[in-house]
């Protein structure tokens, strides 16, 4: 389901022809501008029947339908309702209806399994068909089978939309006879044979029609019917799924949801063996490593037929189809299906202490012939026989499932799929779990548990001794006779000629060296593009991140650390499908760092199996620019001589020997560009590369060469530097030994938090994956060295990259050494006169904040030169545009200044990253204006939603809904005028954030609903968003909360940021805004300010031109922001596509921000970046200033719109032709960009429209809230009277009450109605997101079960949750909730009578909730409120928990393993008062729910109380007692708790959030 | 960096100066030196800017803003917070080549654009570098560097004023053979005759750091007068490349009635004098001297001031200070905002002297000199003052226009005339066939340096016209650089 890589050429075209086949014509649109097809994302509902026993029926059949109809909202429609994107399903061979229907069509079939059947979509044109077929006839014979027939399958198309109907193909069956010498397994491997070889020579061939030709199934067992459908269209459009001849015992279905409207029928799910939910993060290198693989495949099974199957991977494919190739592969090739699915999705194991150990090892064996697919995942898997199910290690995607009492099992993203099972007759609810594996075998007639599969697989060889032989561990190698040592005298040299700063030491290493993190920096970056610097950059500075957003999650690498893994294995890989214990002959890593000592281990390692050679990676300076060339060809033919011929099995790159004659090539040069040509040389796979560097020091550069395929890095100037460091007193209190060490913690953390901004957890995966883009890099570098990375805008060719090592190298080796006592100054992270240029500069400064406070647009206009003018220096992409200006008009023609300021905003800044003063300033001009200001993710007091006597307004008009949900209340929902999804923030995206203690002030906690001086920490996903999907219902969520604010979604400019925003359309946003990666004025990590994320003009022209592309443009605002900071700044942004603009830095300056960049630290000298008072006082700015700056801007817009001749900034969005790149660009390495793409204009129609002219269907009005339950509710809205009411309840009704909640909140505000007044009781499963953001006076009943996200947000309201009183099972025992419930939920109260799913309570601030279990991460990142557990918990409780209280019911003892102790304390009930509370709160639940669970316990109260385990939070009980001791004093109220802040923001045993 | 908070808990401090009255009875510089740990606690006070202003080196609003040389000042102020001085020495020695001299004679516009500034006493910048090289110097880490290559190049510069000295000094450094000319019996220009001693020590500082540059083989060749006692043309025979800075030393004059009285002199003269007198010998054997009379200053810039210092060691009998200008408000106006140069009232050492002595500020501003009064011997016996008053006229210019009635006549036996200077003095120009721009300072463009004359480049004052020392180093560097790239093709000098 995810990213489909289709593209013609692949993100870029690669010259190796044998691994980027010659791609197949589509119907699809191929790449064009920046629009790239590879991009395609997708996402769905899945789910399954079976029937335990085997019986098959067409029952099953209809079944599989029904659930597929249930989960329509998860897939999606393009721009045509009826236009799907995409439903299917996979049934076992139904032999009697086959049998019936090849009579008709004069075919004879044998009897079962002497043939098989697969689909074929074909040209609709005849002709062309009839010429397919008679090539396809020919294979089939060639491989000594025998075509009995062809079918043509019955369709109706009358129902399809036009975009559906202009791809569909002719819809044949083909049946195919067994010849008799094979059996079951070879006749499928030979059909399997038929179909590989049918693509690779019909598919890309040039026969007409050929692009139609694919195959969704070739099978003897299983048949598969798809296509662009809705679910509801799949039965009508294939006629045969209603003849009740066709029966299975088995049924998988799937409904797409894909980010684009175009037409692909081969894209829909099933594939031959799975379909999937998720994402597969990982995949370009896992494409690159299978097909570095090939070279060495060797099958008895397949014999010389494996030659025929080659590539693996159709490179055409969609990940979904990739891992499905993959899969197939490993169990054709004879591994069991389960056995296949553990290799490629293993569980987290190398963390998991009390994993059984010869599971271990199976795993740890495994890892040595594949890395792991990673990515969130639901994969439903089948042969035909067993159908199963496996997560992926985080569990990410949703699963639940029922067995029935006579032996069916439903399982689905959703529970209550198939809505007509009676309670009576459920035996078992369940969820599938993270890393577990859910299989029913049908043969066997049961389910195989989990345990049972993995034990039996674990146990069939003896990995545990295959590795205890042959497996090293690099610790335990003898240590090295000699190190060598640092050489002071000449390390200056080495530090200039790998470009080492003065701030590199000080800002980049130090923190590194000294704490063991990454340095934090904070106001973004506005230094130019590597490609525009004046100074040579290291090629590090050329790559930018990719990080997830929407289509999947980042992860949280530090409060879920259980799922990462840094652990590395070098050595050589043996044959994938045939392995012998030899296949573990490898040297372990624990991290891919290595210090001077384990490097000199490594070097010397002399043991069988094992052979080290060195090569060095330096060219003769005197060679000159095309030296560095020539080089990199003598490398790859040394190493291939090394391989070949020597058996190297670990090659070493140094560039050790750095010298005035010998200069070093870029180490990411030398690693990828040997990394690509060994995969094309298919030697890849016989060494592990390890990197010994003088170059690599930062965070950036160590995931650059580890993500290009390096093994480990040993950099051995930092250590050097470091140890220099030290003896110049810079570095002190660590000694060198320590400061190693931290270097290498740093670094290696830092790499996983870079994979993990991705979503990648295990850095084994991580390898060669690529998550980069390239900007400034000409393409023939970039095909060569770097293959397929996408980069847009060409660049330098390797000559001036050579030039730029080579200009490094002069000043560290000058002829004459002038200057040569001290470091060069850097001017990167701060201002320098020599340094980097910076937009923000003395003069700019200056300038902007003396024509704000002076009213005077003179110098506003000197300032706006200083920022545009750029002969000497060019900052920015837009920097090297120039207007075409013909036609002016008058500037009295242009729009007013005051229409054109209502299309502005300020970004987002959360009320504790900035003072109160500073955020009303914002908002109060911002409102004065007409623009909008933003709340940021900090909530807002409520005392600001109340207009001031004055007329003005504090009241943002943008409320900001983050992953940390802070203050996100019903109340503060409902005072929006538009609310904005925040999925990612230029400054770090893909991050999560922290706000330690000692900021968390008590008017920060106030609005944010927390604890003062307890660190709170937003997740880096929003654990309501793993998937596209889920961001439509979120929308949705948030839709329904207020029906008149316009929900936006926040992206970041990266590649394939066009998709996503289609995809977000798709989910009915009504604005996208596309972040530039250098905005953001918050606290990050250097790495991610620098490195991640694109400028905004590649994101907006993408997204601009995929949304004109998709038809999609027309139905959703585009908004833009990323150091926007003049009038030509924004009309460049509206011709790239934008009709919104937002600005955080500016403003900030405007009121006297002068870019101290100290904002993580608390002491803004100007009062703004900072809670404390005493600078608080210092703040000057007024909101004239920032009223004054919009002026100013809209004044220059209009200005420029006369020059152009645009009336409105309507007219003038996406005119691209109205701009054109700078002629004769001088610049040495500017002027190879090319803005062709940035520029490229769709070809569309002229129906097509090009802004945001129709406002999105919501859908509301098919809610359940607003066809009954507001009109039930009314006499309690308009009157306070109680309502009472029962009311049946679908899967389909998702965010039942939020509608109502919203009317209550408006007419009474935070406070809500009294208890109870409103109670609904429904009967059912209910829809995702029940009760969201329900406020007080509400109680929400249901009798049945819910899915996920209840209480989500809950604001007051109560949620009672039990199964129906004929329920047959034990309700304590299962399911009846599915993931993140409570997620943000600010107050009120659940019970559940079962169990709930993965992160329950996820950052809940204030409810009160029993439940009878919970699944992983329970109680993560909470910041208050209490939750009671009767029964067990998943692994990772109470991760990253910094207030409130859990009570875990642990009768077995087995929750000291499960819980996270880095936060909290483990404690014991004392306190009486504190029993009786708990015991309240169990008698509620026994009240509310009749549960027999907490019936029991209050019966036995005396023994259960000491088996309650209390969980707290080790900081916010310090708070409470600070706050206590300040009662004692006599202090009430806010002094109380500000004495408390200011004592415990003096403790320096402070653990959480620093 | 250093201390994050360091500005919100210490306050601004500097070292004490001597007693007023204790020193004007010697010669001797009137700083005392702060101890080591009120010295790193003044360091902690910087706040590490993202932009550090005090770095700038920009004009704005026509006044330097910020370090002209761009000195990494918060780099060696963390330095010197974590004691480290040797590499705070090596940052500063990095951008200023006379750290010793503009540590004491800078009127430190770092400071007036210390971001800490904006809402607080800016941080003592000044002081922290003069503190840094005397600890070098004291230690023994500031030594002769030779260059390891000689280029076979040879470079004259004329003058020794600090451009003269900083190009020299650069154009050694790349390896050229440097031979710099000085009119004066002492090289140093400005430094050495123009900047009192109490202000900056003849022997201790100056001539400490010519011996230095001797050390390292720089040539220098003293009362050698280009014109009269040199020949203009050995420069374009016998150097590959000469360097012209010579100054502004054409003084601002006072054309009116009684100018030609004896006893009214330029500042310059009073000033050069006395030093020569007191390397020579003492101060005593000046042959301008002040002692016992009432003396006059006029104009209210650093010269006035040192005149005024100058005098008060003679031992006047009165000192007046005569300033055109309004007398400055003592906090920032609103059109002087921050970052731009303080125009406020600071009382200078000179001032602080004669006040300390004669009980007030010994400044008259808003006032100028109608005429010069003699007696008998032709001597000045009085000045006429009358006060003025500035108004714009029709093209809106702030033109001074006398009050009526205002006039003041004030005994004066000792006139100085401290107005300001012109530009170079011609003559040089002349022979050597310079161009000049029309303020008749050599013609050569900023950054680039070069004069009409292929081969001869021009730099400081007399390139750009009267201004600070550290403009004077600033373009020293600037002319060396371009004129090591005109020599060798390439440079690295920065």
């Amino acid at each position: 389901m995810n990213t489909t890589r289709t593209s013609n050429t692949g993100p870029a075209s690669s010259p190796t022809s044998d691994v980027a086949q010659r791609a197949p014509k589509t119907l699809r649109p191929g790449k064009q501008g920046l629009y790239d097809p590879w991009f395609e994302h997708d996402a769905c509902g899945v789910g399954f029947v079976v029937d335990m026993k085997g019986r098959k029926s067409h029952r099953i059949l209809e079944q599989g339908l029904q659930v597929l109809k249930n989960l329509d909202h998860r897939g999606a429609s393009g721009a045509e309702v009826n236009t799907g994107d995409g439903a299917g399903i996979l049934l076992q061979m139904p032999h009697k209806f086959f049998a019936e229907v090849a009579k008709k069509a004069r075919i004879s079939l044998p009897e079962a399994g002497q043939y098989g059947v697969g689909l074929v979509f074909l040209p609709r044109n005849a002709t062309a068909r009839r010429k397919l077929e008679e090539v396809f006839a020919g294979i089939i014979q060639g491989e000594g089978q025998t075509l009995l027939g062809w079918r043509t399958v019955p369709t109706d198309n009358s129902m399809l939309g036009d975009t559906a109907k202009s791809a569909e193909p002719f819809m044949r069956q083909v049946f195919i006879g067994r010849s008799p010498e094979l059996d079951d397994a070879a006749f499928e491997r030979k059909l399997y044979v038929i179909r590989k070889r049918a693509y690779a020579e019909i598919r890309t061939s040039t026969y007409s029609g050929a692009e139609m030709w694919y195959m969704p199934s070739l099978s003897q067992k299983t048949i598969v019917y798809k296509g662009m459908l809705t679910t509801e269209q799949l039965e009508q459009y294939f006629s045969d799924l209603k003849n009740p001849a066709m029966e299975t015992a088995l049924a998988l279905v799937h409904s797409r949801f894909s980010t684009n409207t175009f037409p692909s029928w081969d894209r829909a799910h099933p594939y031959r063996y799975i379909a999937h939910n998720g994402e597969i993060n990982t995949l370009r290198g896992n494409i690159n490593w299978m097909h570095a693989r090939q070279a060495l495949f060797a099958s008895e099974l397949f014999g010389e037929d494996i030659k025929k199957i080659l590539p693996i991977i159709n490179p055409n494919g969609s990940d979904s189809s990739m891992f499905d190739n993959t899969l197939e592969l490993l169990v054709l090739a004879g591994r069991p299906l389960t056995h296949a699915m553990m290799m490629m999705i293993p569980e987290p194991w190398s963390n998991h202490e009390t994993m059984d150990p010869d599971r271990r090892a199976f795993y740890q064996y495994h890892s040595c012939l594949m890395e792991p697919w990673d990515g969130p995942a639901a994969i439903c898997f089948t042969d035909g026989k067993q159908m199963g199910a496996c997560l992926d290690r985080n569990g990410l995607r949703p699963c639940r499932y029922y067995v029935t009492h006579d032996g069916l099992v439903v399982m689905a993203s959703e529970a209550g799929v198939l809505g007509d099972i009676p309670a009576d007759q459920i035996a078992q609810k369940g969820r599938l779990q993270p890393g577990h594996m859910f299989l029913v075998d049908t043969e066997q007639g049961r389910i195989i548990e989990d345990e049972e599969i993995k034990k039996q697989l674990a146990t069939e060889h003896p990995y545990r001794q295959w590795l205890s032989e042959h497996l090293v561990k690099l610790e335990s190698l003898p240590a090295a006779p000699s190190v060598p040592p640092p050489d002071h005298d000449t390390l200056l040299h080495r530090q200039i000629a790998f470009g080492y700063t003065f701030e590199d030491q000080r800002i980049v290493l130090t923190p590194m060296a000294r704490d063991g993190v990454e340095a934090i920096g904070s106001m973004g970056n506005d230094t130019p593009l590597a490609v525009l610097s004046n100074k040579p950059r290291l090629l590090y500075d050329y790559f930018k991140q990719l990080f997830a957003q929407v289509t999947n999650p980042p992860i949280d690498c530090i409060r879920e650390e259980l799922i990462t893994s840094s652990e590395t294995r070098l050595g050589s890989e043996g044959n994938l499908l045939n392995p012998d214990p030899l296949a573990c002959r490898r040297v372990e890593l624990k991290w891919p760092v290595l210090t001077n000592e384990e490097f000199a281990k490594l070097r010397r390692l002399d043991q069988p199996g094992f052979k080290v050679g060195v090569l060095p990676i330096l060219f003769r300076a005197t060679r000159g620019e095309k030296g560095l060339a020539k080089a990199m060809e003598e490398i790859c033919l040394i190493a291939r001589r090394m391989i070949e011929d020597e058996e190297v099995t670990i090659l070493i790159l140094s560039d050790r020997g750095v010298t005035k004659d010998f200069a070093p090539i870029p180490a990411l040069l030398a690693v990828a560009g040997l990394h690509h040509f060994l995969i094309r040389e298919g030697l890849r796979t016989r060494i592990s590369m390890v990197l010994e560097t003088g170059e690599a020091r930062e965070v950036h550069h160590f995931s650059l060469l580890i993500g290009y395929g390096c093994s480990a890095i040993n950099p051995y100037v930092a250590f050097e530097t470091i140890d220099g460091m030290i003896q110049d007193g810079l570095l002190v209190n660590v000694d060198h030994k320590t400061a190693c060490k931290n270097f290498v913690k740093a670094a290696s953390k830092g790499v996983v938090k870079v994979m993990s901004k991705m979503g990648i957890s295990a850095i084994q995966s991580y390898r060669g994956a690529q998550v980069f883009e390239a900007v400034g890099l000409r393409q023939d570098v970039v095909d060569h060295y770097f293959t397929w990375t996408p980069s847009r805008v060409g660049g330098i060719g390797l000559d001036v990259i050579a030039q730029e090592v080579l200009a490094r190298h002069r000043a560290a080796f000058p002829d004459r050494p002038v200057n040569g006592h001290v470091l060069p100054v850097g001017g990167q992270f701060q201002w320098r006169n020599d340094g980097e240029y910076h937009l923000f500069n003395p003069e700019s400064i200056h300038r902007l904040q003396k024509a704000v406070r002076t009213g005077s647009y003179a110098v506003f206009k000197e300032y706006s030169k200083i920022i545009n003018e750029n002969s000497k220096n060019v900052a920015t992409l837009r920097g090297l545009l120039d207007f075409k200006l013909n036609d002016p008009i008058p500037l009295e023609e242009v729009e007013p200044v005051e229409s054109i300021m209502k299309r502005f905003k300020t970004g987002a800044m959360s009320y504790g990253s900035i003072s109160k003063e500073a955020h009303e300033t914002l908002a109060i001009a911002m409102n004065r204006i007409g623009g909008r200001s933003n709340t940021g993710e900090g909530g807002e007091d409520p005392e600001r939603f109340i207009p001031l006597p004055n007329g003005d307004s504090k009241n943002s008009a943008i409320k900001q809904v983050a992953s940390g949900r802070f203050g996100v209340t019903s109340h503060y929902l409902v005072n929006a005028r538009e609310i904005q999804i925040k999925m990612a923030q230029g400054a770090k995206p893909g991050e999560g954030g922290q706000l330690p203690g000692t900021k968390v002030y008590p008017w920060v906690a106030k609005t944010r609903g927390t604890t003062a001086g307890v660190g709170l920490i937003s997740p880096p996903p929003h654990h309501d968003i793993y998937s596209i999907e889920d961001l439509a219902e979120l929308i949705h969520d948030l839709k329904n909360s207020n029906r008149h604010a316009r929900i936006s979604v926040k992206l970041v400019a990266e590649v394939g940021v066009g998709t996503i925003a289609a995809g977000v359309a798709k989910a009915h946003a009504d604005v996208v805004l596309i972040s530039g990666y250098d905005g953001g004025t918050g606290a990050s990590p250097q790495t991610s300010i620098y490195h991640a994320g694109l400028p905004w003009e590649l994101g907006l022209a993408e997204t601009h031109q995929t949304l004109v592309l998709n038809n999609l443009r027309s139905r959703i605002a585009v908004e833009t922001d990323g150091q926007l900071k003049t009038g030509r700044d924004v009309v460049i942004a509206a011709l790239l596509g934008a009709e919104e603009f937002g600005f955080a830095t500016a403003p900030l300056v405007a009121t006297g921000c002068i870019m101290m960049r100290v904002c993580h630290l608390n002491t803004c000298p100007t009062g703004i970046a900072t809670q404390d008072p005493r600078l608080r006082e210092k703040y000057t700015g007024k909101p004239e200033h920032v009223v004054n700056f919009m002026t100013f801007i809209a004044h220059e817009v209009r200005e420029l719109m006369a020059q152009l001749g645009f009336r409105t900034i309507a007219e003038m969005i996406g005119h691209t032709e109205r701009l054109e790149p700078k002629k004769a660009v001088e610049h040495w390495k500017a002027r190879g960009l090319d803005f062709s793409n940035i520029l490229y204009q769709p070809e569309v129609a002229d129906s097509v429209g090009r802004f945001c002219t129709q406002s999105q269907d919501h859908g509301l009005d098919k809610s359940l809230d607003l066809t009954q339950l507001l009109e039930i509710c009314q006499p309690a809205i308009e009157r306070g009277e109680k309502v009472i009411a029962e009311l049946p309840i679908r899967n389909v009704n998702r965010v039942v009450g939020t509608i109502t909640g919203s009317e209550v909140t408006k007419k009474y505000g935070a406070e809500g109605l009294p208890e109870d007044t409103i109670r609904i009781h429904f009967k059912g499963s209910a829809g995702q997101s029940f009760g969201a953001f329900m406020p007080k006076g509400m109680t929400f009943s249901i009798e049945g079960d819910a899915n996920d996200y209840v209480g989500k947000g809950l604001s007051g309201g109560k949620i009672v949750i039990y199964p129906p009183a004929n329920a047959s099972f034990d309700p304590s025992e299962n399911i009846i909730v599915g993931n993140v419930a409570l997620y943000g939920a600010t107050a009120g109260e659940l019970y559940l009578n079962g169990r709930a799913g993965e992160r329950f309570a996820v950052r809940n601030s204030g409810v009160n909730a029993v439940v009878e279990g919970v699944g992983d991460h329970g109680c993560e990142y909470m910041t208050g409120g209490r939750v009671v557990v009767l029964g067990s918990t998943g692994r990772n409780f109470a991760a990253g928990m910094s207030g409130g209280v859990a009570y875990v019911l642990d009768e077995t003892g087995q929750f000291k393993q499960d819980v996270n102790p880095a936060m909290v304390g483990i404690e014991s009930l004392e306190s009486p008062t504190e029993i009786a509370e708990l015991r309240t709160l169990i008698e509620n639940h026994l009240t509310y729910t009749k549960s027999p669970r907490a019936k029991q316990v209050l019966d036995q109260w005396t023994a259960m109380v000491p088996k309650f385990v209390k969980i707290l939070p080790k900081d916010y009980k310090r708070m409470l007692a600070c706050i206590e001791r300040a009662q004692a004093q006599g202090l009430t109220g806010d002094e109380a708790i500000m004495a408390a802040f200011e004592e415990n923001a003096r403790d320096t045993s402070r653990v959480g959030g620093n | 960096m250093g201390k994050p908070t360091g500005f919100i808990e210490y306050l601004r401090e500097l070292p004490v100066d001597r007693p007023p009255l204790e020193r004007v009875k010697d010669w001797k510089e009137f700083h005392h030196h702060m101890e080591e740990k009120k010295l790193r606690t003044q360091g902690a006070r910087c706040m590490d800017c993202g932009v550090p202003f005090c770095h700038t080196g920009k004009l704005i609003s026509g006044m330097a803003s910020g370090c002209p040389i761009n000195n990494l000042i918060p780099e060696w102020n963390d330095l010197v917070y974590r004691g480290l001085w040797k590499e705070a020495l090596d940052r500063l020695h990095k951008t200023n080549n006379f750290p010793e001299f503009t540590g004491r004679v800078c009127p430190a516009p770092c400071e007036g654009s210390c971001v800490l500034g904006i809402n607080n006493p800016p941080v003592t910048i000044k002081n922290i570098e003069a503190a840094i090289t005397d600890r070098g110097w004291a230690e023994g880490w500031v030594n002769p560097e030779p260059p390891k290559v000689r280029t076979g190049k040879k470079v004259a510069v004329i003058g020794s004023g600090p451009a003269g000295l900083a190009a020299a000094e650069q154009l050694n450094k790349a390896g050229h053979t440097v031979t710099v000319f000085e009119r004066a019996d002492r090289p140093g220009g400005l430094l050495m005759y123009g900047i009192p001693n109490m202000k900056l020590d003849k022997k201790e500082v100056v001539l400490r750091r010519i011996k230095l540059m001797e050390g390292a083989g720089i040539k220098f060749i003293c009362n050698a007068n280009v014109g009269e006692n040199v020949e203009p043309q050995i420069f374009l025979k016998e150097y590959d490349a000469t360097v012209i800075c010579t100054g502004a030393t054409q003084p601002r004059d006072l054309p009116i009635e009684g100018r030609n009285l004896k006893g009214v002199h330029f500042a310059m003269e009073l000033l050069t004098e006395n030093t020569r007198a007191l390397l020579n010998g003492g101060a005593e054997h000046c042959p301008i001297h002040a002692k016992g009379k009432d003396v006059i200053v006029i104009g209210g810039g650093d010269t006035g001031t040192d005149c005024v210092g100058t005098s008060m060691r003679h031992g006047a009998k009165s000192i007046t200070q005569i300033e055109i200008l309004p007398k400055p408000p003592m906090e920032r106006a609103a059109d002087n905002p921050w970052p731009e140069w303080p125009k406020i009232y600071r009382m200078d050492y000179g001032q602080e002297e004669a006040a300390a002595k004669f009980g007030a500020d010994p400044r008259a501003y808003v006032t100028t000199v109608k005429k010069f009064v003699g007696d008998e011997n032709g001597a000045v016996k009085e000045l006429v003052t009358v006060e003025i008053k500035w108004e714009k006229n029709e093209k809106g210019q702030f033109v001074p226009k006398e009050v009526p009635g205002t006039e003041k006549t004030r005994p004066a036996q000792l006139v100085l005339l401290a107005m300001g200077f012109l530009g170079p003095e011609q003559a040089l120009l002349k022979e050597l066939n310079l161009e000049t721009d029309p303020r008749s300072n050599i013609k050569a463009e900023h950054e680039k340096y070069t004069t009409n004359i292929k081969g001869v480049f021009a730099a400081g004052d007399c390139r750009r016209g009267q201004s600070l020392v550290v403009w004077a180093i600033n373009e020293g560097r600037g002319v060396a650089r371009e004129c090591d790239r005109y020599l060798m093709g390439t440079t690295d000098l920065p």
